[in-house]
């Protein structure tokens, strides 16, 4: 689950890893005040979104006056920024980070995350920040100083001055930047992160260090045991429809196609959404309605998909283990009497009692299009567009 | 033959009188797997379906001689659970829970890399030796025992539609590995390629394969060094965007990497045969197998 950079910074406050002073708004008024709090120029101000890229997009001003604070507050808030990370419809920015200007020495780059195949926290640093780390890692990948950690023995001593000596840091920072890497592994952990990275964590004059951004995903896995959590979510970042399919349990991705589907694992799913390509067409959707595709689950899963005008036809792909063909056509039956169908709906099912399923799918009378394996199904649904 | 599991394998229940574990307890029991017993923390001395219910692990082992554990325990308690199996001695744990927080599982996995104990998921269908052991929640009627193919891979429902292939073109499965959609499992690709090399009843394997992470690389190099039996390679999520969550919590494109693009090019450069649709992948391997 991704978190705003000031959500981030306040996860940040509480375990001590330095911020700039500052404070998230939403009103033109309310910057004005921060500014005046704050006491002196000049004054960042952030546009708040998920996606990164926000400074070439426009979304962040440096000011040196309330009069230039307030034209860019005003210019900001409200504004639909489009960076190389929203898609060309943009963000809509609602909240806005104004904080403190810096007096920046340098800049860093610093990260945390999981790395899946030696089950370990990697910390990454580098003596380069403030630009993209994948292109530094492409052009000089003997800058990129890579500590493993296992997590059963925790973040050592010597794991903090490989990364120190690697970035040939020397007298307070080295220090500072010790003690941030303690309270930010442990951060990492005590929250369930699958990502913490500072982009740039600055060294200032003073020769302090400061995350001037932060970007923190939580691993949504873990979201039953940190409630708190839950507050960070914001529904503006999320595809309506998606939040819609969230409340009923679907696992439910909107796409741009033209081909809705319906499918039983996120496997077969994910290889559903390709068959449609191949066939011709653009999937509208990703659903995986899992193991236990109730009637109720299918209607559902059907209106949310039908709601998308793009939407030209249906596949439905279901293989039944635990899942029984004829218990989930009875409910697709029901489904599509409730709703009324206008597009066509090919349904493809096999496994546990796949020809009770086709007969009661037979008989229902509605014009469902059965496909008898995948083959059969691409054809169908490729007619069915054309 | 086979891997990992077989007719003497000797299986326990971890959440065996939860409705989960019990159904499909049964359904294991019906196929023909020796279940010995089960743990509840609190219902030892009862039984489930003649099965006797444990308190502990230890317990379960002490009395059954058990060597292999199938866990049905919510996530909260997933990682409590397998610790608990390996300490306990099993040699093989078949975590079949989804959404075990990945901090959980770092630590399971360091863990668990101190105990002679396998681990096969979280998030996962299981693994079956078809007619004579099955650990998981795969159908067991759409395997045909006997060999000759091996078939490994990230997904459940899928697994299951390739498998379903090869049995209605006759093609027999040695073993069939679900080794889970989760970022950070116990058993990998590699794994599992390593025991289907050594099986000397698997001819060919059928890999299956999904974006995110780069396990499907890792395997391809593996496999151009040290497999010599063919293997037919399958990616899901071509058409899948990057950057979101794919309902695996492995299957997610991030900063360019784990594209099923990359995947598909990792396996075309290490010899093994690519099948890209997903209709045809029973013919693709009875072909790539001479079969």
């Amino acid at each position: 689950m991704k978190i705003h950079e000031f959500q981030a910074k306040e996860l940040f406050r509480k375990y001590d890893v330095p911020v700039p002073d500052g404070q998230s708004v939403e009103s033109v008024e309310e910057a004005v005040t921060v500014c005046k709090r704050l006491g002196s120029y000049p004054v960042v101000l952030k546009a708040q979104i998920h996606a990164g890229g926000r400074g070439k997009g426009g979304g962040v001003k440096l000011v040196r006056s309330e009069q230039e604070a307030r034209a860019a507050a005003d210019t900001i808030l409200g504004m639909t920024l489009i960076t190389h990370q929203t898609g060309p419809e943009g963000k809509v920015v609602k909240t806005l980070l104004v904080e403190a200007g810096q007096d920046i020495a340098e800049e860093l780059y610093l990260s945390l995350l999981v790395d899946r195949e030696t089950a370990s926290i990697i910390i990454v640093g580098c003596r380069e920040g403030g630009m993209d780390i994948e292109e530094v890692a492409a052009r000089s990948p003997e800058k990129i100083i890579k500590v493993q950690v296992n997590p059963l023995v925790g973040l050592q001593g010597y794991h903090i001055r490989e990364l120190a000596f690697g970035l040939a840091l020397t007298g307070n920072a080295m220090k500072s930047l010790g003690g941030l890497v303690k309270n930010l592994y442990r951060l990492f952990v005590e929250n369930d992160c699958s990502l913490v990275e500072i982009n740039p964590l600055i060294i200032t004059k003073a020769e302090t260090v400061i995350a001037l951004d932060a970007k923190v995903d939580l691993d949504s896995n873990a979201l039953f045991r940190h409630p708190a959590q839950l507050a960070y979510r914001d529904l503006n970042e999320e595809d309506p429809l998606e939040v819609e399919a969230s409340r009923f349990n679907l696992n439910y991705i909107n796409l741009d196609g033209n081909v809705g589907n319906i499918v039983n694992g996120a496997g077969l799913a994910m290889a559903t959404m390709d068959i449609i390509k191949q066939a011709g067409a653009q999937p509208a959707n990703f659903m995986d309605v899992g193991g236990g595709a109730t009637a109720e689950m299918v209607e559902n899963g059907l209106r949310i998909i039908l709601r998308d005008d793009k939407v030209k036809a249906v596949l439905i792909n279901i293989f039944g283990g635990i899942l029984r063909c004829d218990v989930f056509a009875e409910g697709v039956v029901a489904a599509a009497k409730a709703i009324g169908l206008k597009i066509p709906i090919v349904v493809r099912m096999e496994g546990t009692n796949v020809e009770a399923g086709k007969q009661i799918l037979a008989a229902s009378g509605l014009s469902l299009i059965s496909a008898v394996d995948l083959r059969d199904a691409a054809a169908k649904i490729a007619a069915a567009v054309a | 033959m086979s891997i990992f599991v077989n007719k003497d394998t000797k299986l326990i229940v971890q959440g065996i009188t939860g409705k989960e574990g019990q159904f499909h307890t049964r359904q294991c029991i019906e196929y023909g797997t020796r279940v010995v017993g089960g743990v509840t923390p609190g219902k030892g001395g009862q039984k489930m379906d003649g099965v006797p219910v444990f308190n502990t692990v230890r317990d379960a082992v002490d009395k059954t001689g058990a060597d292999a554990g199938m866990i049905f325990v919510p996530p909260a308690f997933s990682a409590d659970a397998i610790m608990e199996g390996a300490d306990a001695g099993l040699s093989l744990i078949v975590a079949i829970t989804e959404g075990v927080p990945v901090m959980d599982m770092l630590r399971v996995k360091n863990y668990l890399a101190t105990k002679n104990c396998r681990l096969i998921g979280p998030n996962c269908p299981g693994i079956i030796t078809p007619g004579e052991c099955k650990i998981g929640i795969m159908p067991g009627k759409i395997h045909k025992p006997g060999g000759p193919v091996g078939v490994v891979s990230r997904s459940g429902t899928l697994t299951y539609e390739v498998v379903d292939q090869l049995t209605k073109l006759g093609i027999g499965q040695t073993t069939c590995v679900g080794i889970g959609g989760d970022p950070v499992n116990g058993t990998n690709f590699i794994d599992v390629l390593l025991a289907f090399e050594a099986d000397p009843a698997t001819e060919g394997i059928v890999m299956v394969g999904e974006i995110g992470g780069n396990a499907e690389e890792e395997a391809a190099l593996f496999i151009k060094r040290h497999v010599t039996k063919p293997v037919v390679g399958f990616i899901a999520g071509l058409t899948a965007p990057a950057g979101r969550r794919m309902g695996h919590a492995g299957a997610i494109i991030s900063g360019g990497s784990g594209t099923g693009q990359a995947k598909i090019a990792a396996f075309m450069e290490n010899g093994i045969h690519v099948c890209e649709n997903l209709g045809l992948i029973g013919q693709v391997s009875k072909e790539a197998f001479g079969l």
